[in-house]
């Protein structure tokens, strides 16, 4: 299993938002699915350590994440956040920025080009982007990190229908490019079907299923 | 640099025909403000007579000891009035602290080695008195800036850090605004200075009857000085503040509601 969560419990502002959670998540395309307020979001930030849960252990490969380095953790277990957040600046300078983090130099216009947008995006400032396109670019920079799991906090959440499935077409076709895993936070069980193999389900706190799409997600 | 003004008390009691106008504008447009003027006229008498008699007390004993005494309870002072105007900063205390006693000290320190102010309690008093009040004013408008964007901006900040950016590299813009912000005031005062109005201390020369010549340097001086006080001021508030926004493994800690 890549990630392997053990009886895990989270508060905040006193309030529990995950309950003694035991849940498995692995290679390849998994979802976290659930409504609104389920602790969705909270799991995914502790899979890379934007968090630390309040007792119960996150293991990654194996191994408890508390052990890793959280900046080399976070460097391959990339999280892209529910709204695009870029810093000021154009295009490529936001896609160097990550790069260099990695200590990588980038290929703008391929990374550009998986995250389905054209090279003349490079020289735009990022703040004139419509959310659509700045969400790419989040999506463009995280690939700059040559991630191995990149963690998608309900990425079309903002976005109209049709800007919506076109970049679930781009993260699917994506998946055929890169050898990355992904895992896909949703509250939209028919978004979890068509852009997931396992999903983990919350509700309230809790795991509420687990297992195959097909499975858990079939449509009765 | 020797004064020979003498102020009568009934002079200065002839300038709260001023402050009458200001509660009258206050009265007329309803602004509200007339007992925050009485109360900023009474605190401003008695706090000033108070500092006069303990700069007289000081003066008269001549010992360097009284105006580190008084420079430190200004420092102190000035970190917890600078603490409430970071109300969004965590434990912003310490940080005002350590920025107002290095940036007093360091900058006193240098005017008198540099020879430009001697070691005697009738220049380090009221030079110091300047040195920490600018610098409270700019750390707190600092540490001010610094909480309002850590919070407008979180999102921002953990989308940096989840890409594997330290806590350092993540705030950068941030304290990068918040430098700016306390420093600005005092740089474009000292820009529009001698144009747009005449500070105080040379306006204090020129009443005292001080040549025009004199009052211009030592206004020179003490602007040059507070530039220097006021950069270390808020560099110091704000590099060891922003650290309180992070846990050590690079995430952004909860903030309750100020």
């Amino acid at each position: 299993m890549l990630f392997a969560l053990d009886r895990v419990t989270m508060e905040r502002d006193g309030k529990v938002v995950l309950q003694d959670v035991t849940a498995s998540l692995p290679k390849g395309a998994s979802c976290v699915a659930g409504p609104s307020g389920s602790g969705k979001s909270t799991l995914l930030r502790l899979l890379n350590r934007l968090a630390d849960p309040g007792s119960g252990t996150v293991r990654y490969d194996g191994r408890d994440v508390r052990e890793r380095d959280p900046l080399e953790l976070r460097r391959e277990v990339c999280l892209v956040p529910q709204l695009p957040a870029l810093l000021e600046g154009t295009v490529e300078d936001n896609i160097r920025f990550a790069a260099d983090l990695a200590g990588r130099e980038p290929d703008v216009p391929r990374l550009l080009d998986l995250a389905g947008l054209n090279s003349s995006f490079a020289d735009r400032p990022a703040s004139k982007l419509s959310v659509g396109e700045q969400q790419r670019v989040m999506l463009a920079r995280s690939l700059a990190l040559e991630p191995r799991v990149l963690l998608l906090d309900e990425p079309t959440s903002a976005l109209d229908e049709g800007a919506r499935g076109a970049v679930e077409a781009t993260l699917l076709h994506l998946r055929e490019r890169v050898n990355v895993s992904t895992v896909l936070v949703t509250h939209d069980l028919a978004q979890a079907r068509r852009m997931a193999e396992w999903v983990v389900r919350l509700d309230e706190g809790r795991i509420v299923g687990e297992g195959h799409v097909r499975e858990q997600l079939a449509v009765t | 640099m020797s004064s020979s003004i003498h102020v009568t008390l009934g002079e200065v009691a002839a300038t709260l025909v001023l402050v009458a106008v200001a509660v009258a504008v206050s009265f007329w447009r309803r602004a509200d403000l007339e007992a925050d003027i009485g109360i900023a006229v009474v605190r401003s008498a008695i706090q000033l007579t108070a500092i006069g008699y303990v700069i007289k007390f000081i003066f008269d004993q001549d010992s360097l000891w009284f105006v580190l005494a008084l420079i430190t309870v200004m420092v102190v002072f000035g970190a917890f009035t600078a603490q409430r105007r970071a109300r969004r900063v965590p434990n912003a205390f310490w940080p005002l602290l350590v920025a107002l006693a290095i940036a007093g000290a360091t900058t006193l320190g240098l005017v008198v080695a540099l020879g430009i102010f001697k070691a005697q309690p009738r220049y380090l008093v009221p030079v110091g008195g300047m040195v920490v009040g600018n610098a409270m004013t700019a750390a707190a408008v600092t540490l001010n800036r610094l909480g309002d964007d850590m919070t407008a901006h979180a999102r921002e900040v953990e989308a940096t850090l989840a890409l594997g950016a330290t806590s350092t590299q993540a705030a950068a813009p941030i304290v990068q605004r918040s430098l700016r912000s306390g420093m600005i005031a005092l740089i474009d005062s000292t820009k529009t200075t001698g144009l747009i109005f005449f500070p105080g201390t040379m306006v204090g020369m020129l009443l005292a009857g001080a040549s025009p010549t004199d009052a211009v340097r030592l206004q020179l001086i003490l602007l040059w000085t507070l530039l220097g006080s006021v950069a270390l001021a808020g560099l110091i508030a704000v590099t060891l503040a922003y650290r309180n926004f992070f846990t050590p493994a690079h995430q952004l800690r909860e903030q309750p509601e100020p």
